[in-house]
């Protein structure tokens, strides 16, 4: 029997489960195997089974509804009312495909990279594999909180074992971070259980909390997922756990662990908490301009590659959630299609960053300027990905970018306004990046020379021993993102259409807001804490009770 | 006016492209690679020469080749706009090919497979821009062009080259996305579609479109589309002359800042429209930046030595040429304006190859070190007179026709001040044109030169001498570009 809120779609098999325990089955079997190249190969043949086995999801998917598809439901705690339940709906659909997609990649790019405790980190990241899309493909709160929880000690894990020196600083700043938003979530979670009776996501969006109780619920979610996406002020644990992490620590926390956060804006505080999201969004309509603008002017000063990339992505993941609160159609898609975006753009530009660490064992854009002459296909691809973070149009980033800026421009001018200089900043740290990596020193003036005649000094020739172009695994990894580059930057419409349906719906649920508190703070406070009876002839914004 | 929707128009945009894919490929030998770039660009010439017959009937060809969402599509058009820009594009692109064999190898250039590639890739992009058919398309090629020729600016990897290219992507970069992109957005918000319209008259604003957003957009598209080089946005263009000439010639009197103008002209009469451009009085403050634009480009080239800096002043007061045309709103404005994009094209190109020409056989760059280079580059600098004459607009060379059309544009305005700009500009372009030519035929040091021919290699010699006679030939036979405006307005 199918519930109201989802419908019937048969592949053959248990999907979704399947996507979440294989990766689990494949660490098991890592623990028994030997050797390292063994058993990097067995998690790529793993991680690219799991990404062929989520394509069904793609076609078989249906985009006329906004009801859950591939629905699985099974009683787990009966007592408390748990259950196991997992299913996609258009704002999950494509976040659980980038993760299948891009772990194979972490896999390739941590070939090399990865020289000590293959095992442990095979484990580890087959581990990451199954609690992210079991974050996302979760319709039970506890199950949710369960994957979410899951996430944090392989995470903890990568940074801490395989980072770069600084990592038990990263690591442990990571970690309590995430674990002080978590606290909270659970907090949410149980209160939510104890008002509604359930645990079932889709049943909690249908209660009618009163506005007080949205409030508090709503900040507890919001810490937790602002912590996570990161938002600025919540943002200081990323550049240090970007730096550190390993490549493929960094790609997996920039493509898919920042998306926890921002999904978990849409999924939980849109449908469930429509009140306080409608009180608050200025707040946090405005917390993503600062966070746009921040994360742009700091990365504008970085020195270390790394780094720059991991403010832009506060950049970046401010025009998500810029997206998702302002609550319309193409302020949504746009966020949802950025995420996306943003998993492709930055997961490759840090692919980019580690093949040249390989080669140079710096990360200083000092250390690696003008490789241009010696690894042309990694400048192109370089280039590529660099304009593609700068949302050059014909890009993926484009689309995301404009349609987040035509959601704005609809809903508040001004408020736009202050995000286009944000734009500019991404092509001002963009280009200078880019000019660096690829020219950058005066190579003497090379006339008289054809390609290849320079003047030849030792350090010269030095320098282009280490820096052989790309292999063919390098090239195909960053082929393979290109490929999404493209097709999403010039033909976005397959990718918008399996999400409007469920957009227009938690468009509906975000409406229903009903008796938000009138008269500024004092009305807030009243509604708030009824039983301290503010006075002061405000009585007729008459506080709800339960 | 009939529409044609057809994949067909996709060609002429993809040749360039294939080109530089082939010129990539090709790299290690320099003959097949070059042989490559010519073919391309004959071959670009050729396909979009096959759309004329429909156009110049009254067709226009459309294709949408992806939506993203409602109203917002990459849309493909040709008209006679389209194909007046493209076609002497890629036509120029054909002498340009060779001229730049006879440059990079004169003074054996490093990293030619990388200019060679790049200079395709810009001809695909300005082809596109001409083929827009909406303003997300005219977006993307535009900024592509930006993108394909910060390489060319940086070409020679020195410190003047650094800076060059840096103050080049900035001032292309600040403007789209500061004016650019809140443009797009906005005319989306407020239109609900991106579509250019199908004539010059009615624009896509709706009726009730309020006076302050309208100027604000105006004025935002007008300096955001800085490649026209409208004052005081201008200053990029004497800084990229840091390029080698093939690309000051080509890309920075031809495509790169026609783009510019093109794309000015297509948002004032595809996107705004004549109605409400002169509802809200807007074409005629136009007029006048763009007026102001042209007596100080004049005035300031009167001030450099240096030959290509010269040139580069006068293109920008000379592309101030076609947005004045088009901005005075009446048949002979556009007319004059629109016709100026081609004969600007022949005779500034001309001039550019010329200075490449002299810089490659006597190293020479500053007007004053020219005395009696006429004996030793008698073709060269026969050219250079012819298209001399085309820029101050003397009849009978190209630049006499769009003259004219711009002076009866503005008599049907009634506008005496802008009449007055015209001829003072003519005067100006004499008073820095002719000193050259003097210079190169009458030496100062008073020696009777004697004819002691040492030209450049004929790769550079004939294309610049054909751009001179076909400066000549469209002086005496404008029909084919007026045929072409003629469907536009």
């Amino acid at each position: 029997m199918t519930p109201a809120f989802a419908v019937e779609t048969n592949v053959g098999y248990p999907i979704l489960s399947v996507l979440v325990f294989l990766p689990l089955a494949g660490a098991l079997v890592a623990l028994m195997l030997k050797g390292d190249r063994t058993l990097k190969a067995w998690a790529f043949a793993v991680t690219v089974v799991e990404a062929a086995l989520s394509v069904p999801l793609w076609t078989r998917f249906d985009p006329s509804t906004h009801r859950f598809q591939f629905l699985e439901m099974a009683d787990w705690i009966p007592t408390f009312h748990i259950r196991y339940a997992l299913g996609v709906d258009g704002i999950s659909l494509l976040l659980v495909l980038l993760t299948t997609f891009v772990l194979p990649l972490c896999v390739l790019c941590s070939w090399r990279y990865i020289e000590r405790r293959v095992k442990e980190f095979v484990v580890s990241l087959l581990i990451m594999e199954t609690a992210m899309i079991g974050v996302f493909a979760a319709l039970d709160l506890v199950l949710f909180y369960v994957f979410w929880e899951a996430m944090l000690v392989p995470m903890y894990l990568l940074i801490a074992v395989w980072g770069g020196p600084r990592k038990v600083y990263a690591s442990i700043k990571f970690f309590l971070y995430t674990l002080a938003g978590s606290v909270l979530l659970l907090v949410a979670v149980i209160a939510l259980y104890l008002k509604a009776g359930t645990f079932l996501i889709p049943e909690l969006m249908q209660q009618g909390y009163s506005f007080a109780f949205q409030f508090w619920v709503f900040l507890a979610f919001a810490l937790a997922f602002a912590i996570k996406v990161p938002m600025f002020p919540f943002h200081t644990w990323l550049p240090a756990a970007h730096v550190e992490a390993p490549t493929a620590g960094s790609v997996i926390l920039a493509s898919v662990l920042l998306k926890m956060g921002t999904y978990g804006f849409l999924r939980f505080c849109l449908p469930i908490t429509p009140a306080a999201v409608a009180y608050l969004a200025p707040v946090f309509l405005w917390g993503s301009v600062v966070s746009i603008l921040y994360g742009g002017f700091v990365a504008l000063g970085q020195t270390d590659m790394k780094k720059l990339i991991a403010y832009s992505s506060v950049g970046h993941m401010g025009f998500v959630t810029l997206g998702i609160f302002l609550v319309n159609q193409r302020g949504i898609e746009g966020s949802i299609l950025q995420m996306i975006n943003h998993g492709i753009t930055t997961g490759a530009l840090f692919i980019c960053v580690g093949i040249l660490y390989e080669r140079t064992h710096s990360r200083l854009i000092r250390d690696n300027s003008a490789v241009g002459a010696f690894m042309p296909v990694y400048v192109a691809f370089l280039g590529l990905f660099s304009l593609s973070s700068l949302a050059f149009p014909g890009t993926n980033s484009f689309v995301g970018e404009l349609l987040v800026l035509v959601g704005a421009f609809q809903q508040n001018k001004l408020l736009a306004a202050f995000v286009i200089p944000g734009a500019l900043l991404a092509a001002t740290y963009m280009l200078r990046l880019l000019q660096k990596i690829i020219w950058d020193r005066v190579s003497g003036h090379h006339h008289g020379h054809d390609e290849g005649q320079g003047d030849e000094h030792e350090a010269g020739e030095a320098h282009r021993r280490h820096l052989f172009d790309l292999d063919l695994r390098e090239a195909g990894m960053l082929a393979f993102l290109s490929v999404f580059v493209f097709w999403i930057g010039l033909n976005p419409k397959p990718f918008l259409k399996v999400m409007d349906r469920s957009i227009a719906h938690v468009i509906t649920q975000a409406q229903a807001v009903e008796g938000l508190p009138e008269g500024g703070m004092t009305g807030l406070m009243n509604t708030l804490f009824p039983a301290l009876g503010h006075s002061g002839g405000e009585e007729d914004a008459a506080p709800e009770h339960e | 006016m009939y529409e044609i929707e057809t994949a067909r128009i996709v060609i002429p945009i993809l040749l360039p492209l294939l080109t530089a894919v082939a010129i990539l490929a090709t790299g290690r030998w320099p003959n097949v690679r070059e042989a490559c770039s010519v073919v391309g660009a004959a071959a670009t010439f050729v396909a979009a020469m096959t759309l004329l017959p429909a156009v110049t009937h009254g067709g226009v060809y459309t294709y949408t080749l992806f939506e993203f969402f409602d109203g917002v599509a990459i849309r493909l058009r040709v008209d006679g706009m389209s194909l007046l820009f493209a076609g002497v594009s890629s036509f120029l692109w054909i002498l340009a090919g060779f001229y730049c064999v006879g440059y990079m190898r004169g003074l054996e250039e490093h990293a030619q497979t990388r200019f060679y590639v790049c200079y395709a890739a810009t001809i695909f992009s300005a082809v596109g821009v001409a083929f827009s058919g909406s303003l997300l398309s005219l977006y993307l090629f535009y900024e592509l062009v930006s993108i394909f020729t910060y390489p060319l600016v940086m070409h020679h990897q020195d410190h003047e080259a650094y800076d060059g290219s840096r103050k080049y992507i900035t001032y292309l970069m600040v403007t789209s996305k500061l004016l650019l992109l809140p443009v797009l957005v906005l005319t989306y918000v407020t239109t609900g579609t991106l579509d250019f319209a199908t004539n010059i008259q009615t624009g896509i604003f709706p009726a009730d479109a309020g006076r302050v957003l309208v100027t604000v957009l105006f004025f935002m598209s007008l300096f955001g589309y800085a490649k026209a080089a409208i004052m005081p946005l201008h200053n990029w263009l004497p800084s990229a002359m840091v390029a080698p000439t093939p690309v000051s010639a080509l890309l920075h009197a031809v495509a790169v800042v026609k783009v510019g103008v093109f794309s000015i002209c297509r948002v004032m009469l595809y996107v705004f429209g004549v109605d409400l451009l002169h509802r809200y009085g807007l074409g005629l403050i136009t007029a006048y930046i763009a007026a102001f634009t042209i007596l100080m480009g004049s005035a300031i080239a009167l001030t450099k030595d240096n030959l290509k800096a010269r040139l580069a002043y006068s293109t920008i007061s000379q592309l101030s040429y076609i947005v004045l045309g088009v901005a005075m709103l009446t048949p002979s404005g556009i007319t004059g304006g629109l016709i100026h994009i081609p004969n600007h094209a022949f005779s500034k190109i001309t001039l550019f190859f010329c200075a490449g020409a002299i810089m490659v056989a006597h190293r020479k760059t500053e007007i004053s070190q020219l005395d009696g280079i006429g004996y030793k580059m008698p073709f060269t600098m026969a050219a250079f007179g012819l298209a001399s004459l085309s820029m101050i607009g003397a009849p009978p060379v190209a630049g006499f026709v769009s003259k004219w059309y711009l002076a009866l544009g503005t008599m049907e305005l009634k506008s005496l001040g802008l009449l007055v700009v015209l001829l003072a500009s003519s005067l100006l372009n004499a008073g820095y044109f002719v000193p050259v030519f003097l210079r190169a035929f009458f030496p100062r040091n008073g020696g009777v030169a004697r004819l002691q021919m040492a030209e450049a290699s004929p790769f550079m010699v004939v294309p610049l001498f054909l751009t001179a006679v076909f400066s000549v030939v469209f002086g005496f036979y404008p029909d084919l570009f007026l045929k072409l405006i003629e469907v536009v307005r």
